[in-house]
């Protein structure tokens, strides 16, 4: 039965069922999913302006074709360690945020011993420590 | 009604013995851990006690050095460190090249103890770091193996870590090195890694971090980390056992262990371009794809799943492979795929030897023979086969941690003989599970068949009952008297209920433990041999440690016949360049007793131990193998003033600049290719007697050895390499000897200077420019650059 219908059926079947699973969640995980999806976007957002805003502004230099200046001048050496902060941060408070929703889950049999205020509250120890070595990293 | 209360009777005498038990058993177990502190610490005294509190070899003394600095100028002076005072005219940067973690603990417990009003020196602080460290790595130690196994597999592992003879080797009093505090931040961070697995908490993934970030500050083996925790993620993902604990454990880890290793200047951007990092990423990857499949698919119909599943590898594969082609391209530019010299060393063993003699030469990344295995691990290897099959009854994804630590790190102990300390609480760890699971069988046997004679039912029930209550509350020993006592009402239900529903069972039980109980006697006497092996290895770890580890090797002993003679020809050396020379004053030498000579004698030096410039040692090289002139023109450019070398002919003491010669000349032909190596050979051999070679025979390295040392004896004869030199009668034209030791073993020459006036004919010189001038001036020949 599955090869009769075609894929563009099946692909909104399956669009139709997850969105109906997702819907069932509870209302403060889909908060914390907003804020994971917010954290991610900002990353993306942080590594595609640095690599493409050289090619709107470079003259053509004969240099240029040199492998190791274009991996340079794609990146960018001097504010490396601004961009990998931010990049970093980013990712590590999606990555904390994501933890904390498996520890808050109540269907997560694992975790049903853990009160979600201990949850939280590793999750705001983790995240001072991390912003603690942002900030120190930035430079 | 009878027999309900004698039960609860019964079940409350149990009870309150089996709180004494735990109680006991928890005092028991702490004061077991002091004694095993205290005796990690003492074992490590053997040198302080033989010689003197001194600081051993060569590499503590330039950690010495930069604590003595930090002690003395504080941390920002520390951090922006420059030091002029080596590798001269480059200097180093040491703020930038150091690992930072030991220099700043010592200076820390300086600090500390100072501020107490407690005045110890620097040097006293910096000989008993490694110690105190020793002791809190076998408590590290024990609270890892309680995490895999319990706590009678951590007593055990604890008291073996803190005799094991490699790791004494890199961590006797005095020996200031690196791997004294890294082993503990080590074995610190695999605790915390299989605490957070265990519990799935938040809080120990931060602390997780940030040991792993104190583990980077110390050793640059924290790529071994780095490397082995994404490699059991992986293990764990493939064979199923995938959970959202693991997933806590391994990517706060990531994200937050990449930030504080970029933090040490040594790591830098290292820790997110070079390849020692990226098995890190490409895992971090992998468990976020893991992760959200299996996300999907607790959401998700099983048939939805599949439509999903065959949506996304049709569409992902070609992304996939797009990304995956552009990331090969990118590390395969490189020309060593973007990993370091030593890693690669590391992963091919021959590679050094092929490429890079410099780390093919130094004598610590050589790979170990068999016979070190048993002199530094001793009863432990035969022990880690049963304790690696001991981690899979059952297996956990601590036990499966345990058993890839300890498959690893026996690889890279076959590599190179430095990481047999990687291997030792790899060993320990294994050794202490076995022991302590072979203890449980033994003891376990002999009390079933001590008490397990009656057969009355009660006894018997009351029997199996306390034996599952004492499976249960083994797992709970260490815990608090108090919490127990909370627990009292909630567990005597339990108890009731428990041993209602087991009545029938317990019949099969006793049948079961009947089958599995050895017999008496062979119990007791396997437990006879087993404390035995224990005494052997104790025997053996205490003679290590008194006798093959605890040499300071700045200072030598032997015994004759009559009595002992002390060598001492080190320090006497470097207090004559303290108190006879300029502060200015350069001195070469092989880059062995760079940190010396700075720390010591507090003189420049050309090249030391650090052997980041492989030029620089190999114009030493050179100069040192080759004739005089060359060589005072080679040391002229370098404002060299003195030039030192250590011979060992007249005592036989072997490690002299004789023996290394073959070093120099391999090292310094790599790089000025008119120093061949065959020219320094007779049938394949250094030789020094009378069929030496006449390039060998007037080279710098010999005539400044063998200089008037046919006056000892009169015959010349070479102690260590067994034989007559060669050339016994010759002048030195362009140095002259400053100071020679009393045993003869380090020697300092004066570089003559240049003359003013040339008698006779002018020198025609051997430069391409042609010069005409006459002028009696020696600096109108130009001086040969030796970099051309």
């Amino acid at each position: 039965m599955a090869r009769t219908s075609s894929s563009k059926e099946n692909a909104q079947a399956l669009f139709h069922s997850l969105r109906s699973a997702y819907a069932a969640t509870p209302v403060n995980l889909k908060i914390i999913d907003l804020y994971v999806g917010f954290a991610v976007f900002t990353a993306l957002i942080q590594v595609l302006s640095l690599i493409f805003r050289n090619p709107f502004s470079l003259p053509h230099f004969y240099y240029l074709e040199d492998p190791q200046v274009v991996y340079m001048a794609s990146v960018g050496s001097f504010p490396f360690n601004s961009f990998l902060s931010g990049v970093l941060s980013c990712v590590g408070t999606a990555v904390l945020a994501v933890c904390l929703r498996i520890q808050v889950n109540k269907e997560n049999k694992e975790f049903k011993d853990l009160p979600p205020e201990r949850a939280f509250a590793d999750f705001v120890l983790c995240n001072l420590v991390l912003h603690l070595v942002i900030m120190n990293f930035l430079g | 009604m009878a027999a309900p209360e004698t039960s609860t009777a019964a079940v409350q005498t149990l009870y309150t013995n089996n709180t004494l038990r735990n109680a006991f058993g928890g005092v028991l177990s702490f004061f077991i851990l002091l004694l095993i502190g205290v005796m990690a610490f003492s074992i490590r005294l053997f040198s302080v006690i033989k010689y003197e509190s001194v600081i051993h070899e060569f590499d503590p003394y330039f950690n010495y050095r930069v604590t003595q600095f930090l002690a003395k100028n504080g941390i920002y002076e520390f951090w922006n460190w420059f030091d002029d005072r080596t590798w001269y005219p480059l200097g180093r940067v040491i703020g930038g090249t150091v690992y930072p973690g030991l220099t700043l603990t010592a200076g820390t417990i300086w600090w500390l103890l100072n501020s107490l009003n407690i005045p110890l020196s620097v040097e006293t602080v910096c000989v008993f770091t490694a110690p105190i460290f020793s002791a809190f790595a076998s408590w590290a130690t024990y609270l890892l193996t309680k995490e895999v196994k319990g706590t009678g597999a951590g007593l055990t592992a604890a008291a073996l870590l803190a005799m094991v003879p490699s790791y004494i080797s890199r961590s006797v009093a005095g020996s200031y090195d690196n791997e004294a505090v890294a082993i503990f931040a080590l074995i610190f961070t695999f605790y915390l890694y299989i605490k957070t697995l265990n519990t799935g908490t938040l809080f120990y993934a931060t602390l997780n971090s940030i040991a792993y970030f104190y583990m980077v500050c110390s050793w640059g083996g924290y790529t071994f980390i780095i490397n082995l925790i994404p490699m059991h993620v992986l293990l764990c993902i493939v064979t199923g056992r995938f959970s959202s604990r693991l997933y806590i454990a391994y990517a706060p880890l990531v994200v937050l262990g990449t930030l504080l290793a970029a933090l040490v200047p040594v790591v830098g951007f290292n820790a997110v371009m070079t390849s020692e990092h990226f098995a890190s990423f490409l895992v971090f990857i992998i468990i976020h794809v893991v992760a959200f499949v299996y996300y999907i698919k607790g959401i998700l119909s099983p048939k939805m799943f599949k439509v999903a599943v065959t949506l996304v590898v049709s569409v992902g594969l070609a992304v996939c492979c797009a990304v995956i082609a552009v990331l090969i391209a990118l590390v395969a530019s490189s020309p060593t795929k973007g990993w370091s010299g030593r890693s690669l060393s590391l992963l091919d063993p021959t590679y050094a030897s092929k490429y890079i003699p410099i780390i093919a030469s130094v004598s610590e990344h050589q790979p170990p023979t068999w016979p070190s295995y048993f002199m530094d691990i001793n009863v432990l290897a035969f022990l880690v086969p049963a304790g690696i099959i001991a981690c899979f009854l059952p297996l956990s994804d601590a036990s499966s941690f345990v058993v890839l630590y300890i498959a690893t790190s026996v690889y890279f102990s076959g590599v190179m003989v430095r990481l047999m300390l990687v291997l030792a609480p790899a060993a320990c760890i294994t050794s202490g599970i076995a022991l302590s699971q072979a203890f449980d069988v033994f003891t376990g046997s002999i009390k079933f068949q001590l008490t397990g004679a009656s057969s009355n039912t009660e006894v018997d029930a009351a029997e199996t009952s306390s034996s599952t209550a004492e499976s249960q509350t083994d797992a709970v020993k260490t815990e608090k008297p108090e919490e127990t006592a909370k627990n009292r009402p909630s567990r005597k239900s339990k108890k009731k209920e428990r041993e209602h529903g087991e009545k029938p069972s317990t019949k099969a039980k006793a049948e079961k433990k009947r089958l599995l109980a050895l017999p008496l006697e062979s119990s007791v006497i396997s437990l006879l041999l087993l404390v035995l092996l224990g005494a052997f290895y104790v025997v053996h770890c205490v003679w290590a440690a008194a006798e093959a580890y605890s040499a300071p090797s700045i200072v030598l002993t032997s015994h004759s016949h009559d009595g002992l003679h002390v060598f001492d020809d080190f320090r006497e050396a470097y207090a004559w360049l303290r108190h006879n020379t300029d502060v200015d004053d350069k001195v070469a030498s092989w880059w062995d007793y760079g940190y010396q000579t700075t720390a010591m004698a507090n003189r420049t030096v050309i090249v030391d131990n650090n052997t980041w410039n492989n030029t620089h040692i190999a114009t030493v090289g050179t100069a040192m193998s080759s004739p005089e002139r060359a060589a005072w023109e080679i040391f002229h450019s370098l404002d060299v003033k003195y030039v030192l070398v250590v011979f060992g002919g007249l005592v036989g003491y072997p490690s002299d600049d004789i023996n290394k010669f073959l070093w120099m000349v391999r090292i310094g032909g790599g790089v000025f290719p008119h120093i061949k190596e065959p020219d320094y050979l007779r049938d394949g051999q250094y030789r020094i007697d009378s069929q030496a070679t006449p390039t060998m025979l007037n080279c710098l390295m010999y005539k400044l050895s063998y200089y008037r040392f046919v006056e000892t004896d009169g015959k010349g004869f070479d102690r260590v390499r067994q034989t007559e030199i060669g050339k016994k009668y010759f002048k030195l034209t362009h140095f002259e000897e400053a100071f020679t030791t009393h045993h003869w073993m380090v020697r300092i020459y004066k570089l003559k200077p240049p003359k003013n006036r040339i008698r006779g004919k002018t020198k025609k010189s051997k430069s391409k420019t042609s010069s005409t001038t006459s002028s009696p001036k020696r600096s109108g020949t130009k001086k040969k650059n030796p970099w051309q």
